[in-house]
């Protein structure tokens, strides 16, 4: 079947089978292999990208309804193709020792854009509840937890452009 | 020269950019042309003998290139997958080593063990061949736990193994800690469980191979931490293909916490099946595999007394342990509760005698070998487990009886009676700073305020001391390790003055971008940012021994200070050359070569230059080009510890433990960059908490099924569960090491779960809890509770 959808900024138009889950078709299909599967059962959140809006697991989520819709993955957070500009909440995950070996670190950014995006000051706790569906196995998240409420803040910012 | 970066500064990562943005380079990420996939048939139990297998109807299939299985692998004369440990029993003899095949041989020995490979051109037509093949099984009993199996009767793993023993290993002086128990005013006396582990990186292993027809040449991408030894172990002794003709590549690796450092069969198969097949092959685990084949970590069954004089100083210690190896010996397999367990004993006191024991057994589970810490944190849980016992049991205070055990600073080096020298380091200074960033004076008052909500809060310690910097190889060759443990790193300086560095450990998480660059920019005076590290091909790097076993600073970077020296005394004599003096009188500083008491100076910038355009060189005594390599062999383990200190608050209504704070304060020896071992420290914390109170591999004993086969029923540590920890250093240098460091990836795992257990237990103290085995799950904790209140109630 076709598929229509604006994938990071770009109207894309594909033709899969209807059981093409989200995530193969980004790293399959798209090349865009910055999504990543961590877990066969929906539980680790390595493969959240941002559809219209809301954070979802790619890997649970099926292509066709995409259909119409706006998905954004890691690729697409910093600046347009081949800009170095981050975005602030990737900034703050730099500035913050937010990562370590990088794998669940996609998920956890599309995570947190979507969290603060909904949530512009956030608590402390609110971030770690929010973070309930990722899993890092290498920082315990306390690091991560100081990036997402440094980056909430940055995208807050005036003149932040968010 | 600006821009120099050096030890103790905190810059960001050079390696976060490409992972920000989506653009790290895992295995799973790579794509081959004509590549095709494959996915590995496993045993679905526990102990079966195979019968037959029927390749014909998945070899019907359309697009299906391949099904390998044991008899392929036979019949083309390869090898098993080596131990590189062959340690001696008590009675002298060595292990017993039964062959590892690398596609099951007869019989299945766990549920996981590799029965066949299949190979497709779409993971869709691999996995639908895959469910084609068919397997006569003959189901065997299965023994999943050390106690059952040594039992007389049990099932039997290997024809030649009797009782399923591997090794009767023993450590230390049985007479002498017999003699000192006679002697003791009191034997505190502790049964304990160190639960089985999955260390689940949250990169699923993965691995793609492709095979050259024309120069007979192989490739093998793999998620590695140690590609030169996957080499060495799978061309010299399991395929037998030339060292020279193989290519290991490991390139961004998701974390590995050890689960990655072992050579696996899939990477033999994988490389093997694509020569057969003459396409690039592509296989990556689902998580449900990982389970079932990672291999797992811990899971030992301990009985350990102490014996203590009246005023609670310790005499004696003795500790009986059956390991748990799983269905085959894995590469450091017999090492972890061996070698890595014995020798830490001692912990941080001045233990004078002490026996260990240690039956090492096989069981129809997934081999067992090192996880983060390996070995070490089974000691420490044994020893602080005891200690705080001990104390409970005499009436001493806690802290109280550890004062009275400590070694003191001005005692080191310090030799223990289970073979390790400590160089150097403070456990007292930890214990006191930890004391004081715990806010341990205040804890009466959160006690009470807990007691006034209905709530048992406990404050629980852990001063302990590890061993990294794996390993001396003098020492580790003593031990039984059938290679060396030094480190190798060349310093290549580019014709600009910039600087690549090739280093034989490997980075997937640790900074070691950063770090090492640190230490460059401080020994040459180039910028940071001038400054390239790369690992992890054997193509572009010389040999080397990867990471594990907190080595990568310790021994990698002690191979890249000394190759840094060696690139300053070339420029020495190109300088001396160059200004015409003699090479006595070139001193080198921050960056600029000068004559001594003149201001003639050429930049390290001028010489890199010089060294490339030699047109007037003195060739006779002076070779163009800088570019250096050093191997490191460490003279001893390093001995980072420090003090944990753990408060919890337990729910009596549901029995959920709740970490309420987490304090560290640690000896790491000198710190190159502050962020990256704090980060270190909260990982490592962290995944120490996961033992205590979430995370346990469960089989069932009947049919060998592991219960806890994904993220649904093997609880991870998650953001939620967590408080923010107060991580501190109190550092003694490292004497025998270039820079002083001692190494920082495992201490914090190491350190915490005795500290979390020992705050649970006090806790429930009121209770008359002594001890509760991990992980302190709400409903162990719950029925512990349940009993102790209501003791007529509890069935
Ligand atoms: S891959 Fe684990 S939740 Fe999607
Ligand atoms: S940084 Fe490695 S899993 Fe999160």
């Amino acid at each position: 079947m076709i598929v229509s959808f604006t994938l990071n900024g770009r109207s894309r138009t594909v033709e899969i089978e209807p059981s093409t889950l989200v995530a193969d078709l980004l790293r399959e299909n798209l090349n865009l292999t910055g999504t990543h599967v961590g877990c066969d059962t929906s539980q680790c959140g390595a493969c959240v990208v941002l559809f219209d809006g809301e954070a979802v697991k790619s890997c649970t989520l099926l292509a066709p309804i995409l259909d119409g819709g706006t998905l954004t993955t890691i690729e697409g957070l910093s600046g347009p193709g081949g800009s170095n500009a981050l975005h602030p909440m990737q900034e703050a995950f730099h500035q913050n020792h937010g990562l370590q070996c990088g794998f669940c670190t996609p998920g956890m950014l599309m995570t947190a854009v979507a969290l603060a995006t909904k949530n512009p000051t956030p608590t402390e706790a609110e971030v770690r509840r929010g973070l309930e569906g990722n899993i890092c196995r290498c920082t315990g998240y306390q690091n991560i937890v100081a990036s997402v409420l440094a980056g909430a803040a940055a995208m807050h910012a005036p003149g932040s452009g968010e | 020269m600006s821009n120099v970066i050096g030890i103790g500064a905190a810059p960001r990562r050079k390696e976060d950019f490409r992972f920000l943005t989506g653009r790290g380079n895992y295995v799973a990420d790579i794509k081959r042309v004509d590549m095709t996939f494959g996915v590995f048939i496993r045993s679905q139990h526990g102990h079966a003998v195979i019968r037959g297998i029927d390749k014909v109807p998945a070899l019907a299939l359309p697009g299906v290139h391949a099904v390998l299985t044991g008899d392929d692998v036979a019949a083309d004369g390869l090898g098993s997958l080596p131990c590189g440990w062959g340690i001696h029993g008590s009675d002298g003899l060595p292990m017993k080593e039964p062959p590892f095949p690398m596609l099951a041989q007869g019989k299945v020995r766990f549920v996981g063990d590799m029965v066949a490979f299949v190979i497709a051109d779409t993971l869709e037509l691999a996995r639908a061949a895959a469910e084609a093949v068919v397997i006569d099984y003959e189901v065997l009993p299965s023994v999943v736990g050390v106690l059952e199996a040594v039992r007389p009767g049990a099932p039997q793993l290997f024809d030649d193994v009797p009782n399923n023993l591997c090794c009767d290993w023993e450590l230390g002086d049985k007479v002498a800690v017999a003699t000192a128990f006679k002697k003791a005013a009191h034997v505190a006396r502790l049964s304990l469980v160190n639960n089985r582990l999955i260390g689940n990186p949250m990169e699923p292993r993965a691995a793609v191979a492709e095979s050259n027809g024309g120069t007979g040449h192989y490739t093998l991408w793999t998620t590695s931490q140690f590609p030169h030894v996957v080499r060495f172990l799978m061309s010299a002794l399991v395929l037998k293909i030339p060292e020279q003709k193989m290519r290991v590549v490991a390139p961004d690796v998701g974390g590995g916490f050890g689960v990655k450092q072992f050579h696996y069969g899939e990477e033999a198969v994988i490389t093997w099946a694509a020569k057969r097949v003459g396409r690039p092959i592509k296989w990556v685990a689902d998580r449900s595999e990982g389970f079932i084949s990672d291999r797992h970590g811990r899971d030992h069954v301990t009985e350990a007394e102490l014996a203590l004089d009246q005023n609670g100083k310790f005499l004696a210690l003795k500790v009986v342990t059956l390991a748990n190896m799983g269905g085959y010996l894995s590469t450091f397999g017999p090492n972890i509760p061996t070698n890595l367990y014995g020798p830490l004993l001692s912990g941080v006191y001045t233990t004078p005698a002490i026996y260990c024991n240690v039956k090492v057994v096989f069981t129809n589970t997934v081999p067992v070998d090192a996880y983060r810490g390996a070995g070490r944190p089974e000691a420490t849980f044994v020893v602080e487990r005891l200690v705080d016992v001990a104390a409970k049991e005499m009436g001493i205070d806690r802290v109280e009886l550890r004062r009275r055990n400590i070694i003191a600073k001005e005692s080191y080096p310090y030799q223990t009676p289970v073979l390790v020298e400590y160089d150097s380091g403070d456990p007292m200074g930890c214990l006191e700073g930890a004391l004081a960033e715990a806010d341990v004076a205040g804890f009466a008052e959160r006690k009470a305020a807990s007691e006034r909500d209905g709530k048992f809060r406990g404050l629980g310690y852990s001063t302990y001391v590890e061993a990294c910097g794996l390993a001396p190889s003098r020492f580790a060759g003593r031990l039984g390790a059938r290679g060396g443990l030094y480190e190798s790193a060349t310093v290549r300086v580019h014709p600009t003055g910039q600087v690549t560095v090739l280093i034989g450990t490997h980075n997937h998480g640790q900074g070691h971008e950063t770090t090492f660059a640190q230490i460059v920019s401080e020994k040459l005076g180039v910028a940071f940012d001038n400054v390239d590290i790369v690992f992890g091909d054997t193509d572009r790097v010389q040999f080397g021994m990867g990471t594990y076993g907190s080595r990568s600073l310790v021994v990698g970077g002690a191979a890249l200070s000394k190759a840094s020296d060696k690139v300053v005394l070339k420029g020495k004599k190109i300088a001396a050359h160059l200004l015409e003096a003699s090479e006595h009188d070139i001193q080198f500083e921050a960056g600029v070569f000068s004559v001594a008491g003149t201001d003639r100076s050429k930049t390290f910038q001028e010489i890199a230059g010089a060294a490339y355009v030699p047109h007037d060189y003195p060739l006779e005594i002076l070779e163009p080009g800088l570019e250096e390599q050093a191997y490191y062999d460490p003279v001893n383990f390093t001995y980072p510890g420090g003090c944990h200190i753990a408060e919890v608050e337990i729910d009596p209504e549901t029995g959920i433990v709740a970490l309420e704070k987490y304090t560290a304060v640690d000896d790491v020896g000198t710190v190159i960059n502050p962020m990256i071992v704090e980060g270190q420290l909260h990982g490592g914390i962290v995944q120490g908490v996961g033992q205590a109170l979430y995370e346990n591999a469960v089989y069932d004993d009947v049919s060998g099924q592991l219960l806890s086969g994904s993220f649904m029923d093997y609880t991870m540590p998650r953001a939620d569960h967590l408080p923010n920890m107060t991580i501190k250093t109190h550092s003694t240098l490292c004497t025998h090491t270039p820079m002083g460091v001692k190494g920082c990836g495992e201490v914090g795992t190491i350190g915490s779960p005795a500290a979390v257990i020992n705050s649970v237990v006090d806790a429930l103290s009121h209770l008359g809890v002594l001890h509760v085995d991990m992980p302190a799950t709400p409903n162990r904790i719950w029925r512990i509770i349940q009993n102790a209140t209501m003791p007529l109630a509890a069935e």
